[in-house]
């Protein structure tokens, strides 16, 4: 099982347009920073047949340290939600989830 | 924020370039991801976030309303994990640390 990274969009990019490879790792990298900048402002993201990406509030809450027990606050913070799109979840169970299981 | 207007934004950034081109970039980065993932394969994207998919094993449930049991086969499911820059990026640049849940 293989990881992908930037260098591999970016080298995709660069076959598919025909742009620099410098050029085409500059346009990857701005991709993802357009759509952090927009999950910073609040504003939902969504690509179609891929999935969205929302911000979502989460309000204080009590936890514990797992290790000592010791209760402690959990501060309210923004938590970043994907939900991917019904056509990327078909698309990965198509090919994963092939076989029939018994 | 929908595909379209990214395109658009990233347009404005990169006034040298064909407004096609871009939308192809666009398309390219998404579809590689798509593929890697159907693929069974990690994505990583350091400071953004990384996509992996998981297992769900196939299990007995219930229909909530008649009660009846079914099968619920196998499946796959992509899974998105926040990267630590943007996680403290939405957090006005704080630690607020990791606590998926």
């Amino acid at each position: 099982m293989g990881t992908m990274t930037r260098a591999d969009l970016a080298e995709a990019v660069y076959e598919e347009v025909g742009l620099s490879r410098n050029e085409s790792a500059e346009l990857v990298e701005s991709v993802f920073q357009e759509i952090g900048e927009g999950l910073v402002r609040g504003e939902q993201v969504k690509i179609s047949s891929f999935g969205s990406f929302y911000v979502r509030d989460k309000s204080q809450r009590m936890g514990r340290n797992p290790k000592t027990g010791v209760e402690v606050p959990i501060l309210p913070r923004r938590v970043l939600v994907f939900r991917p799109s019904h056509v990327l979840k078909d698309r990965i169970n198509r090919s994963l989830s092939a076989k029939p299981s018994a | 924020m929908v595909k379209s207007e990214l395109i658009a934004r990233l347009a404005e950034r990169n006034p040298h370039l064909y407004q096609r081109d871009i939308e192809r970039i666009v398309t390219t980065v998404f579809e590689q991801i798509s593929g890697a993932l159907a693929r069974g394969d990690r994505v990583e994207l350091r400071g953004f976030g990384a996509y992996s998919v998981k297992r769900r094993a196939s299990r007995q449930a219930r229909n909530p309303r008649t009660g009846e049991a079914v099968h619920v086969s196998e499946k796959h499911v992509p899974f998105f994990k926040t990267g630590k820059e943007l996680r403290q990026r939405l957090n006005g640049g704080t630690d607020v640390g990791d606590s998926e849940d």
